[in-house]
C-alpha cells in the first residue's frame, strides 16, 4: 500500500518538474509566441519584445491561444478581434493554475504526513483504518453544530433581509401559510439532522460492537406514515382553499375590479387602462403596425378610450384585475411584494386579481427607505434582455389615482384615427360622428 | 458476436469456454457488448460531461458574483463574440444556464447515474451472465455518446448553443429571431435529445426485461436488493415518460422547420407578424413536464436505491422496513405521473387543475418522508463504518431531507405564486435532485469501484472530497432560498438593475467562491478515480463485507461474470449482524441450512417443513440464548 502511495507522490513531483521545465523553457516559447502574434496581427508585434512578462504565460495558455485565434478569425471584424490580451492576463491565469497546483501538492504532502503517522501507528500495533474513519464521525458532530448555527444565522440575517410582509390582501394569507410551513419544515429539518448526525457519531464503528438486527417494526412505520400524511393533509387543505380564494374570483367581484391590461414583449411591458367605460378593447395580433403596437382592434369601440399607462399605478384598497398578455413569447408578470405572479402567454389571456393594502408611501415609511418602489418584473426566461424587463408599480390613494389617470394619453391617437377612418369608408355615419367625438 | 447467443443460455452450463472468442481492442473497449464495460463507458462519459457542465456553472457564477468586472481570460476561451472584453454576453449567459441544466439532468444524472449502475448491477446483483440484449445495450451507449457529442458541438456553431432554458419553452425556443440560440443551436439540442431518448428507451427495455426474466434461481422479487428495485422502477418510469418528450420534441421540430403551429399562435416577433395560429405554448409545457417531472424521479430513485444498499452494508444492519422502502418507491413511481402540473401553477393552466395537482404533489411527500425515516432507523444502533461511500450516502439523505422539505413550499400552489421561477426553486431542486442524486452517484462510484476496476480508491482523498463537496453544496444552495423568498428570479444575467436585489450581490460572491472551492474539490475525486485504476490497492473479493451477489464474482472481470454455475440465492440481501451468527453478514448465497444458529422463524415464510427442521435442530442443540424477537 505504501509502495503505491509512493508512486502517486512521485508522479506529483514529476508533474511539478515538468511544469518547472515548462517555465524555464520560456525563452524558446516566447519566440513561438511572438511569431504567432506577428502572424495574426501586426499591431502586437512590438508588444512581445516589450513585455518579457508575457514570457511567463503558461504552456497551456499558449497552446490554447492559437486555437482561440483561429476560432475567432472569421468573426474578427476590424483590426483586433480581442484575442490580443494583456500579457498580465495570461500571467494571472497561470498564477491561478499554479496556486491550484500548489494546493494539490500541499494536499499530497499532508497525505504523506498522515501516511507516516499511520506507519508509526501500525508499528505500535494500533489500527490504521478505523481511527481515520471515525474521524468522520467527529466531523459529523462538528458539521451538526456549525450547520445548526449556520441555519440559525441565515434565518436571522438573510431571513430578515428577504422576508417583507405582503402588501396585498391575499398576500397576507399566503404569508401566514408561508410562516406555518416554515415552522414545520424547520423543526423537521433540525430534528432529522440532529438525529442523523448524532446517530452517525454515537453508532460509529467499534470492533467490539455488533449492530442491532432490527429489520422492521410495523407500528413505527405506521406512525411515521400517518404523521406526515396528517401534516400534509392540513397543509394541502389550507393551501387548496387559499389558492382557490385567490384564483377563483366570482363574476361579481370581477366586475367590481378595475381592469388593467399588461402586455409583455421583448423586453418591455405596455400597460393599458380601460378609460371611462371600464372596458378594454379587443386586440388582434394581425393588426399590429408600428403605430398600433399592441394590435388594438378599433372596431371594438371599447378600445377608443383606452389609455396608455406610463407605469402601473393602482389605487389602494380597491380590487384590481390584471389581464395579462404577450405579443411574442412567454413572459411572466411578477410583483414579489404583492405575492402576484402570472405568466403572459401569446394567444391567450391570463388574469390575476388582487387588492393592494398599502400605498407606496406607506411601504416606504414602514421600511424606512424613501426610495423604495414596488416593481413588476419579468420572471420567465425571454431572451437577452430578460434580466432587466421591469415596470415600476405605484400604489396610491383613490384621489391620486384619478388625477394620474387623467394625464395618461389615449391609445387612439390622431394618426390612428385617420388610419381607422380610411378603413371604414364612411359606411357608418353614426360611428363616424362618435369617432369624431371620441375621447 | 457470440454474446447475443450466450445471453439466453445463462443458466446452462456450456458457458465454460468463454475464453473462446477473440476480443480485439475495438470489441473489448469500444463497441463492447459486455455490461461491465458498458457501465464503465457510461460512467466515464458521465464524469466528463459532469466536469464540462460544472465548468459552465462556474462561468455563469462568475458573472453573477461580479457583474461589473471583466475577466479577460474568458475572451481567450470563449471568443470575442460570447465574452467580449472578458464579459459574458447576456444571451451566452442563458446558453450556459441552459446547457448546464440539460447536461446535468439528462447526461449526468440520468445516463451517467442509471446508465452506469443499472448496467453494472442488474446482471451482477440478479445473477445474470449479461443483459437480456447486449447488442441493444451497446446501441444504448452509442446513442448516448452521439447525443453528448451533438450537444457539445452546439458550442461551436456561430449562433451559439440553445439558450431557452433547459425546459426549452416555445415560442422562445421555436423562433430563432427571438434569441440567437434558437437557431442551429436549438436544432442540435433537439437532435441530441431525440438520440438521448432512443438511448434511454433501449436501455430501459433492456433493464426491465433483464430484471423480469433473468434472475438467478431463488432470486424472487422480494429477495432483490433495493438497488434493483430502484433501477426497475426507474426504467419503467423512463420507458413510459421519455416517449412523451419525443412527441413534444418532434412537434417542436415541426413548428420550427415545417411551419406547423402546435405551440405557436398570435406572435409578433420584433415587429414581424408570424402566420402561426391556433397553437398553444401551454401544450408544450404539459408534454414536457409529463416527462419532466417523472424525470426528477428517474434521477433520484437510483440514488435512493444505491444509498439504501450502501447505508445498510456500512451500518452493518438490515435496511429498516425493506417492504416499506419498496412500496414507497412504487408509490413514488405511480404518483410521479400525476404531479407534473405543479410546474405550471402560474403558467395560465386552469387554476382548478392547479389545486388538483397540488394535492397529488403533496401526497408524494408521504412515501418520501417514510424513506427518510427508514434511513434514520437503519443508522440507529448500527455499527457505522465511514467509508467514503457511506459518507456520500449520509450526505445524500441530508440533501434529500433539506431539499425535500422545500418541496412543501413550491408544491403548494398558493405559496408557489411567489416562489415560482425564483432562486428558491433553484435551491430546492439543486438540493433534492441535483446534490442528492450526484451524491448517490458518487456514493455508488466509491462503493462499486472495486467491482468495476478491481482496485480500491484512496479513502482519505474520498473524505476530503466528501467534506469539500458536502459543505460546498450547502454553502452554494442554502443562501439561494432567501434570495428566492425576496423574489429574485432565476436566469437573471445581473442583479444590478433592481435596487432590491443589490443586497444579494455579496451573497452571490460568497456562493461563487463556495462553488469554485467545491469545484476544485472535485479534483480530489478525479485524481483518485483515474489514478486508482492503475495504482490503487488491488481489491479483495468482498471489500465491504456485503451480502449481494456481485461480490461473489471474481475480482478480475470475466465474460459471463461467474466462472462456473451462477450461484443460487437463498435469502434476502440484508442479513447483516444477525444474532446467533459469528460474522456480521450472511451473503445471499448461503443457505439457511448452514446458518442454523441464526435462523429466525420469519425467515421461512411459513414453510412448515423448514420450520420443523429448524425446531428439531434447536431441540437437538443446546438451549439457545434468548433470541430477540421482533
Amino acid at each position: 500500500m505504501s509502495f503505491i502511495k509512493n508512486i502517486k507522490f512521485k508522479t506529483v513531483f514529476v508533474l511539478a518538474f515538468i511544469v518547472a521545465v515548462g517555465l524555464s523553457d520560456r525563452v524558446f516559447s516566447q519566440e513561438a509566441d511572438t511569431s504567432l502574434q506577428a502572424s495574426d496581427t501586426t499591431v502586437v508585434a512590438d508588444t512581445a519584445s516589450v513585455d518579457t512578462t508575457a514570457a511567463a504565460a503558461d504552456t497551456a495558455a499558449t497552446s490554447a491561444a492559437p486555437a482561440a485565434r483561429t476560432g475567432s478569425t472569421p468573426e474578427a471584424t476590424t483590426d483586433d478581434s480581442g484575442v490580443n490580451l494583456d500579457p498580465q492576463v495570461y500571467m494571472n491565469f497561470f498564477y491561478g493554475l499554479l496556486l491550484v497546483f500548489l494546493i494539490c501538492v500541499l494536499v499530497g504532502v499532508i497525505g504523506k504526513i498522515i501516511q507516516v503517522y499511520e506507519l508509526t501507528r501500525r508499528m505500535n500495533g494500533k489500527d490504521t483504518t478505523l481511527y481515520m474513519r471515525n474521524f468522520n464521525a467527529q466531523m459529523f458532530i462538528v458539521a451538526l453544530v456549525l450547520g445548526l448555527y449556520g441555519v440559525y444565522w441565515s434565518y436571522v440575517h438573510h431571513g430578515a433581509q428577504s422576508f417583507k410582509a405582503a402588501a396585498t390582501e391575499h398576500g397576507a394569507r399566503i404569508d401566514t401559510m408561508f410562516i406555518i410551513t416554515t415552522i414545520i419544515c424547520t423543526v423537521v429539518l433540525v430534528v432529522m439532522h440532529i438525529a442523523m448526525f448524532s446517530f452517525a457519531y454515537i453508532y460509529r464503528e467499534r470492533p467490539t460492537r455488533k449492530a442491532y438486527f432490527y429489520p422492521h417494526n410495523n407500528t413505527l412505520e405506521k406512525i411515521w406514515t400517518i404523521i406526515p400524511a396528517v401534516t400534509l393533509t392540513v397543509l394541502v387543505l389550507f393551501g387548496f382553499f387559499t389558492w382557490r380564494s385567490i384564483t377563483n374570483v366570482s363574476e361579481e367581484d370581477q366586475k367590481n375590479a378595475i381592469l388593467i391590461e399588461v402586455v409583455g414583449e421583448q423586453f418591455a411591458w405596455t400597460v393599458r387602462y380601460p378609460g371611462r367605460d371600464g372596458k378594454i378593447g379587443e386586440r388582434n395580433y394581425r393588426l399590429t403596425t408600428p403605430l398600433n403596437g399592441l394590435g388594438i382592434d378599433f372596431n371594438d369601440k371599447n378600445s377608443w378610450d383606452d389609455q396608455l399607462g406610463s407605469e402601473i399605478v393602482i389605487p389602494v384598497n380597491k380590487p384590481v384585475r390584471f389581464q395579462i398578455g404577450s405579443k411574442d413569447i412567454l413572459h411572466s408578470f411578477y410583483i414579489p411584494d404583492f405575492r402576484v405572479q402570472m405568466n403572459a402567454v401569446p394567444g391567450m389571456k391570463t388574469y390575476f386579481q388582487f387588492t393592494a393594502t398599502m400605498t407606496t408611501e406607506e411601504m416606504r415609511d414602514k421600511l424606512g427607505d424613501y426610495n423604495y418602489d414596488f416593481v413588476m418584473l419579468c420572471n420567465k426566461i425571454c431572451g437577452g434582455g430578460h434580466w432587466n424587463m421591469q415596470k415600476k408599480v405605484r400604489v396610491v390613494t383613490e384621489k391620486e389615482y384619478q388625477a394620474w389617470l387623467n394625464e395618461q394619453p389615449y391609445f387612439f391617437t390622431e394618426d390612428l384615427r385617420k388610419e381607422f377612418k380610411l378603413s371604414q369608408t364612411g359606411d357608418n355615419e353614426a360611428d363616424a360622428s362618435l369617432l369624431a367625438n371620441a375621447n | 458476436m457470440s454474446n447475443i447467443a450466450s445471453a439466453d443460455t445463462h443458466s446452462l452450463d456450456h458457458h465454460d469456454g468463454h475464453g473462446h472468442h477473440h476480443e480485439s481492442f475495438w470489441t473489448k473497449y469500444v463497441f463492447s457488448q459486455d455490461h461491465k464495460m458498458i457501465a464503465k463507458q457510461f460512467l466515464i462519459t458521465g464524469i466528463i460531461m459532469a466536469v464540462f457542465a460544472m465548468v459552465l456553472s462556474i462561468l455563469f457564477r462568475l458573472q453573477l458574483a461580479w457583474p461589473d468586472k471583466s475577466f479577460p481570460i474568458l475572451e481567450l476561451f470563449l471568443g470575442s463574440k460570447w465574452a467580449e472584453g472578458g464579459r459574458i454576453n447576456p444571451e451566452f449567459f442563458l446558453a450556459l444556464v441552459t446547457i448546464h441544466g440539460t447536461i446535468m439532468v439528462f447526461f449526468v444524472l440520468t445516463a451517467g447515474l442509471s446508465g452506469t449502475f443499472s448496467n453494472l448491477l442488474i446482471p451482477y446483483q440478479l445473477g445474470a451472465r449479461d443483459m437480456a440484449s447486449p447488442f441493444m445495450n451497446m446501441l444504448s451507449y452509442w446513442f448516448f455518446f452521439a447525443a453528448c457529442v451533438v450537444m457539445i458541438s452546439s458550442f461551436f456553431v456561430e449562433s451559439g448553443p440553445a439558450s431557452a432554458g433547459w425546459t426549452i419553452y416555445p415560442p422562445l425556443s421555436a423562433v430563432p429571431k427571438a434569441i440567437s440560440g434558437s437557431g442551429l443551436g436549438m436544432t442540435l439540442w433537439l437532435t441530441s435529445m431525440v438520440m438521448f431518448i432512443i438511448s434511454q428507451v433501449l436501455g430501459g427495455t433492456n433493464y426491465i426485461s433483464t430484471i423480469l426474466n433473468m434472475r438467478t434461481k431463488g432470486m424472487d422479487l422480494w429477495k432483490m436488493p433495493l438497488t434493483i428495485w430502484a433501477f426497475f422502477l426507474t426504467a419503467i418510469v423512463g420507458l413510459l415518460s421519455f416517449p412523451v418528450l419525443v412527441s413534444a420534441v418532434v412537434l417542436l421540430i415541426f413548428d420550427r422547420s415545417f411551419g406547423t403551429s402546435f405551440y405557436l399562435s398570435d406572435l409578433v416577433i420584433q415587429g414581424q407578424i408570424l402566420p402561426n395560429e391556433g397553437g398553444s405554448p401551454i401544450l408544450f409545457q404539459h408534454l414536457f413536464w409529463f416527462l419532466g417531472h417523472p424525470e426528477v424521479y428517474i434521477v433520484l430513485m437510483p440514488a435512493l436505491g444505491l444509498t439504501s444498499e450502501v447505508i445498510s452494508t456500512n451500518s452493518r444492519k438490515p435496511i429498516f422496513g425493506y417492504h416499506a422502502m419498496v412500496y414507497s418507491l412504487v408509490g413514488i413511481t405511480v404518483l410521479s405521473f400525476i404531479v407534473w402540473g405543479h410546474h405550471m401553477f402560474v403558467t395560465g393552466m386552469n387554476p382548478f387543475l392547479g389545486g388538483v395537482f397540488m394535492i397529488t404533489t403533496l401526497i408524494i411527500a408521504v412515501p418520501s418522508a417514510v424513506k427518510s425515516f427508514n434511513y434514520l432507523a437503519t443508522l440507529w444502533r448500527g455499527n457505522i463504518r465511514f467509508t467514503p461511500a457511506m459518507l456520500f450516502a449520509i450526505g445524500m439523505v441530508s440533501f434529500f431531507i433539506s431539499g425535500g422539505l422545500t418541496g412543501l413550499y413550491v408544491g403548494n400552489s398558493a405559496l408557489d405564486i411567489n416562489l415560482h421561477d425564483t432562486y428558491f426553486v433553484v435551491a430546492h431542486f439543486h438540493l433534492v435532485m441535483g446534490s442528492a442524486s450526484i451524491f448517490g452517484m458518487l456514493c455508488g462510484v466509491y462503493h462499486w469501484y472495486p467491482k468495476m476496476f478491481g482496485r480500491m480508491m484512496d479513502e482519505k482523498l474520498g473524505y476530503l472530497h466528501f467534506w469539500l463537496t458536502f459543505v460546498g453544496a450547502y454553502f452554494v444552495f442554502f443562501p439561494m432560498h432567501f434570495m428566492g423568498i425576496d423574489g429574485v428570479p432565476r436566469r437573471y444575467y445581473a442583479f444590478t438593475e433592481f435596487p432590491f436585489m443589490e443586497k444579494w450581490v455579496s451573497v452571490n460572491i460568497f456562493i461563487t467562491w463556495s462553488a469554485i472551492i467545491a469545484g476544485l474539490g472535485q479534483l480530489a475525486f478525479l485524481w483518485n478515480f483515474f489514478t486508482s485504476m492503475r495504482f490503487g490497492k488491488v481489491a479483495p473479493q468482498n471489500p465491504w463485507g456485503s451480502n449481494t451477489l456481485e461480490w461473489t464474482t471474481p475480482v478480475k472481470h470475466i465474460h459471463g461474470n461467474w466462472p462456473g454455475e451462477i450461484p443460487t440465492v437463498y435469502r434476502w440481501p440484508y442479513d447483516y449482524s444477525k444474532p446467533g451468527h459469528d460474522e456480521d453478514f450472511i451473503p445471499q448465497t448461503v443457505p439457511f441450512s448452514e446458518t442454523m444458529s441464526s435462523n429466525l422463524p420469519h425467515d421461512f415464510e411459513g414453510n412448515p417443513e423448514a420450520e420443523r427442521i429448524q425446531r428439531e435442530w434447536e431441540l437437538a442443540n443446546k438451549p439457545l440464548p434468548e433470541k430477540e424477537t421482533e
